[in-house]
């Protein structure tokens, strides 16, 4: 048996490990592993994901009882402290030997800190280990609770960024503090870096260019920096993100070559200066560079897998250094080279102050090549741009469609994904090449995105490369006449629309029925709420008639708040409200002692109802003549309008009257996402009606029809369906439109996003609603008729039956309410004790 | 608030002391739950009406500290019984209160008995 010691067990370590055991000369390998923190590898990668909702076993790249059943002998708090490379052996901190044949150094790299006086102090903070995520998060909570609020992060470069956003998350006030003149000054120009520096202050950090940080100042722990040009930033707390350096000392005292600025020189082998030590991933300097990325350090375990099994595979002799920023709130990505400028090269931008949008691209002068570019503010290119790059592809005749085009839905400046060469890599970190992923799927292996990750691994390194692998992979399919199919659950092996039509044909009533018929098991909170959003549009049913398939809010007909309270929003049709009607709004919030706030879609929210008192406060609106808004549901929202031409001296039309018409018409239609309309009374557009999922515009002889815009995560404008249409017309189109989109789209998903997985996008869309083209259009304006037809207010319909009215009681067996809600004051209202 | 978890902790069958009634079944709705107030402790009952079967836990979710999780849905994840909670979908096994997101969260489990049309559950105090 040929031993094999691996030293560190971080990512690339780990990576070793996998590609190793995967090889048939494994049989005859005895692995042992150190690795000094407490854990087995974990994702270094998403680890500011850490602070969210994450717990250290979801970052864990595998379980211990992986390395056992593949017999790897794993110590981890175990740290190497000599090589003797004479004897082959190694010594860990308790003084055990080991001993082996082939050495693998994967000691990766550590945070550098420079050597500015006081960073001994308390507060003062690295980003690179789960151990310093929580330090540093408890010290956070510390200051905070002694009303302490203010952190400073040294070094705006990629991980600068990325450890600020976390202490804004943390809820902290956070400074960026950069020596040089711009942000990210490796992968951005200056135009870019101003752009981005824009973007992160109006998120609410601050940045502070050209500082020399003179010294840490506090006495025991760190209240503030000194610069050298004499200004001060006052802080409770440093997180020091000013570059790495490799963990090479092992290697200086194994008496291997090491580089002037440090790191194991390692030749396409990843063998070091003696034959039998190889180094990978960070630590490891290659071509006289030490790689601050997984994709290098993947590529290097596979290599010293291949050659310490007796293979002969090399290291790329180039380095692929293009970055996607993540966790920042912005998008940000630079690829191939950023900044090269000369005669030979011509430099295209786009930038958009007032969108907070910079896009640069080098391409040569003959317009052949893409040599590398910058994206700021928005990347969705990215992938397009990384593989015309990548592959050296032929660019279009006027390469600026490259970044200004393909918005007009023309589609990708790629044409189709599968014209990409077999060779082109999608997954950079696992490095997953066109041909494994379609390959999986055109030999059988394969049949969803979900398999394809399972057994390629592509996407589960940073994740960029999913849209492409998707349209991968649903291409394939289509290419061999198979459909993709997205199903919604371990439940029912269907796809939502398969789920409609089996219910509307097989005339199905209830969920306990569909379940027994079509699916398995006892259902869950994924194709619950689907099914009741289905039986609500077949059969007009309100969320009370099977209430436990609801989603929580629908069951109690109220959207549940941070403290376990409910809000109560009435419908307003239109946003039109009478005096009488808004003091009783006011009266009764008043009454229940309610915080009160306008809400975004013209109507007012009342919020911090107590479960029992939701239908004593309903009781009361109804009584006044309001009705349920189904704020609650995915249903129709607001129709939002402005004044129109009774009151407006440019209105065209009564934007009001038609958007009060509208509301009423589709009010409490559930459907696969929440529905939100506008109606404008001329093109100035003040009921941002395009920002809707339909959005009606009055113009010079009748109104124009937009459809599938929203505002949200990604906002998108509504595209013209239709021009001119009366009243009657534009109505018909919209009873089409909707029924089309709740009888196809997915569970959740908006109109936007479902127009653009729509074949033959808007132009067919316009064929089947305005053309006819399915001959479907008088079934879906008949459907949507019988469900305007059987509206009822489901708050009016639990309030009058007592059966409902028992849902609403916190405990069964009590009157008492729930003792545990408190409040503290907020202006002159109160708000929920935070958590 | 970290106290409040302190209140609740698991209990096997075997250990019960004190089988509380905590009403009769017609009293708790089809495939949800409902909660159950115990000294000053918060139960959630889960009625699995598919399956014929009962389940109790904390009231209280782990995540943030709510008395909410009666309220939320319920449903299997291959074959265990489970419960999601209404204000962010945690979702807990309700055979050992273990978090089925991969997290180290957990929820207490107490065992539920039908005698007579009328639901016990069982506690060591
Ligand atoms: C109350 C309100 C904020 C406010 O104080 O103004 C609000 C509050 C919530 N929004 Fe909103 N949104 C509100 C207007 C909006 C708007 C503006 C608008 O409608 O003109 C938008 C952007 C427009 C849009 O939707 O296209 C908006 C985009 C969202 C989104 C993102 C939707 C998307 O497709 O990206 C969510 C998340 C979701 O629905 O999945 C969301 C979800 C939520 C939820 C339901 C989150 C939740 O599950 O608890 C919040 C419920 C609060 C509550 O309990 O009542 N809210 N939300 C607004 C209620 C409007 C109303 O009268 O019904
Ligand atoms: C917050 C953060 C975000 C990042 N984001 C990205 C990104 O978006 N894209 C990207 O490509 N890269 C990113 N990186 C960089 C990426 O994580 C590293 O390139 C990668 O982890 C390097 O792997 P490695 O195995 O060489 O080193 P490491 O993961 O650091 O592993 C080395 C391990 O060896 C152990 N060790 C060291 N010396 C010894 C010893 N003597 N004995 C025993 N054990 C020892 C260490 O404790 C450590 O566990 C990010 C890094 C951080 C910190
Ligand atoms: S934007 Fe909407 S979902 Fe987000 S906090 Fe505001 S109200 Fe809640
Ligand atoms: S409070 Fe229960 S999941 Fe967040």
């Amino acid at each position: 048996m040929k031993k094999v010691i691996v030293i560190g067990n971080g990512m690339v370590g780990y990576k070793f490990c996998e590609k190793l055991v995967s090889r048939s000369e494994f049989k005859e390998i005895r692995l042992t592993v150190f690795g000094e923190e407490p854990r087995p590898a974990y994702d270094r990668v998403h680890l500011s994901e850490y602070f969210n909702e994450t717990g250290a076993d979801d970052l864990q790249l595998a379980s211990r009882s992986w390395y056992e059943s593949h017999n790897i002998d794993l110590k981890t708090t175990t740290m190497i402290s000599t090589i003797d490379s004479i004897h082959r052996t190694v010594t860990d901190h308790k003084g055990n030997t080991y001993c082996y044949d082939k050495l693998v150094l994967a000691t990766g790299s550590y945070p550098f800190v420079p050597p500015i006086p006081g960073a001994d102090k308390k507060g003062v903070f690295v980003y690179r280990t789960i151990e310093d995520l929580d330090a540093i998060k408890s010290y956070a909570l510390k200051l905070k609770e002694n009303g302490r609020s203010t952190a400073a992060v040294l070094g705006g470069g990629l991980l600068g960024l990325e450890a600020a956003n976390a202490g804004k998350e943390l809820g902290l006030e956070t400074h960026v503090v950069e020596f040089a003149p711009r942000l990210m000054p490796r992968q951005l120009d200056d135009n870019a870096s101003s752009m981005l520096a824009d973007k992160i202050t109006g998120m609410g950090l601050g940045i502070h260019l050209n500082k020399a940080t003179k010294h840490i100042a506090g006495d025991d722990a760190i209240t503030g920096l000194a610069f050298a040009d004499d200004t001060f930033l006052s802080t409770d707390m440093l997180i020091i993100s000013a570059g790495i350096r490799p963990r090479d000392q092992l290697a200086v005292s194994a008496g291997l070559l090491i580089g002037e600025r440090g790191g194991i020189t390692v030749d396409n082998k990843m063998q070091t200066s003696n034959p039998d030590i190889y180094a990978i991933g960070e630590v490891a300097l290659y071509n006289n560079m030490v790689y601050g990325l997984v994709a290098p350090g993947y590529e290097m375990a596979e290599v010293a897998a291949d050659q310490i099994c007796g293979g002969d595979k090399r290291m790329s002799p180039s380095i692929d250094m293009s970055t996607q920023l993540k966790l920042i709130g912005t998008e940000v990505a630079s690829f191939g080279d950023p900044f090269i400028e000369n005669e030979s090269v011509s430099v295209i931008t786009y930038e958009n102050k007032q969108k907070g949008i910079y896009k640069r691209i080098n391409i040569s002068k003959d317009g052949s090549k893409l040599l590398g570019g910058i994206l700021v503010g928005d990347s969705s290119d990215y992938n397009t741009l990384f593989q015309l790059y990548l592959n050296e592809m032929k660019l279009p005749e006027d390469p600026e469609v490259l970044i200004l085009g393909s918005r007009d839905g023309a589609g990708s400046a790629l044409g189709n994904v599968l014209d990409l060469p077999e060779t082109a890599q999608i997954c950079s970190c696992e490095s997953v090449s066109k041909g494994s992923i379609c390959g999986a799927i055109l030999e059988g292996n394969c049949c969803s995105v979900k398999d394809v990750i399972t057994s390629t691994k592509a996407t589960t390194g940073c994740g960029g490369c999913k849209p492409m692998v998707s349209d991968l992979v649903t291409e394939t399919l289509k290419s061999m006449g198979k459909t993709v199919k997205e199903t919604i659950c371990e439940h029912f092996e269907l796809n939502r629309q398969e789920l409609y039509d089996l219910v509307k044909v097989k005339n199905i009533q209830d969920y306990d029925t569909a379940l027994n018929e079509f699916g398995k098991g006892h259902g869950c909170e994924i194709c619950k709420p689907v099914l009741a959003s289905i039986f609500a549009s077949i059969h007009a049913e309100t969320a009370n008639r099977q209430p436990a398939i609801q989603d929580s809010n629908d069951k109690f007909l109220a959207n549940i708040q941070r403290n376990g309270t409910y809000s109560v929003v009435p419908r307003v049709p239109g946003g039109e409200i009478t005096p009488d009607k808004l003091m009783v709004l006011g009266a009764i919030a008043k009454k229940y002692d309610l915080y009160t706030k306008i809400t975004g879609g013209q109507r007012i929210d009342l919020f911090g109802a107590q479960l029992y008192e939701l239908p004593l406060i309903w009781k009361e609106l109804i009584d006044a003549g309001f009705e349920s808004g189904h704020a609650y549901g995915k249903a129709l929202r607001t129709v939002k309008s402005c004044v129109g031409s009774t009151w407006c001296r440019y209105g065209m039309h009564e934007s009001v009257t038609f958007a009060i018409n509208i509301e009423n018409r589709y009010r409490g239609i559930r459907s696969p996402h929440k529905l939100k309309g506008g109606v404008s009374g001329c093109i100035r557009e003040c009921a941002e009606a395009r920002g809707k999922d339909f959005g009606i515009i009055a113009v010079d002889g009748g109104w124009n029809l937009y459809v599938c815009g929203n505002g949200g995560a990604n906002p998108k404008h509504a595209i013209l369906l239709a021009e001119q249409l009366d009243d009657e017309t534009c109505i018909r189109y919209l009873d089409r439109f909707l029924m089309f989109y709740i009888r196809t789209a997915a569970p959740l998903m908006r109109t936007a996003p479902w127009l653009e997985k729509l074949d033959g996008g808007i132009e067919y869309l316009k064929d089947v609603i305005i053309r006819d083209s399915l001959g479907i259009a008088g079934e879906l304006e008949e459907e949507m008729e019988s469900l305007v037809d059987r509206y009822t207010c489901e708050w009016k319909q639990a309030i009058e039956d007592p059966e409902i009215a028992k849902r609403f009681r916190h405990f069964i067996n009590a009157e008492d309410p729930d003792e545990n809600i408190s409040y503290v004051p907020l202006r002159d209202q109160k708000m929920p004790k935070p958590w | 608030m970290q106290e409040l978890l302190k209140k609740y902790n698991s209990v096997k069958t075997f250990e019960v002391k004190n089988w509380f009634r905590a009403g009769t079944i017609d009293q708790f709705p089809s495939d949800s739950g409902a909660c159950v107030k115990y000294n000053d402790k918060q139960i959630a009952v889960f009625n699995f009406t598919r399956t014929n079967t009962w389940y109790a836990c904390q009231n209280l979710c782990p995540h943030r500290l709510e008395m909410v999780l009666s309220r939320g849905m319920t449903g299997d994840l291959n074959d265990i019984p489970k419960i999601a909670c209404p204000l962010h979908k945690k979702t807990f096994s309700l055979i050992d209160g273990k978090s089925l997101g991969g997290d180290d969260l957990s929820i207490s489990v107490y065992p539920v008995k039908i005698e007579d049309e009328n639901v016990y559950i069982g506690f060591t105090d």
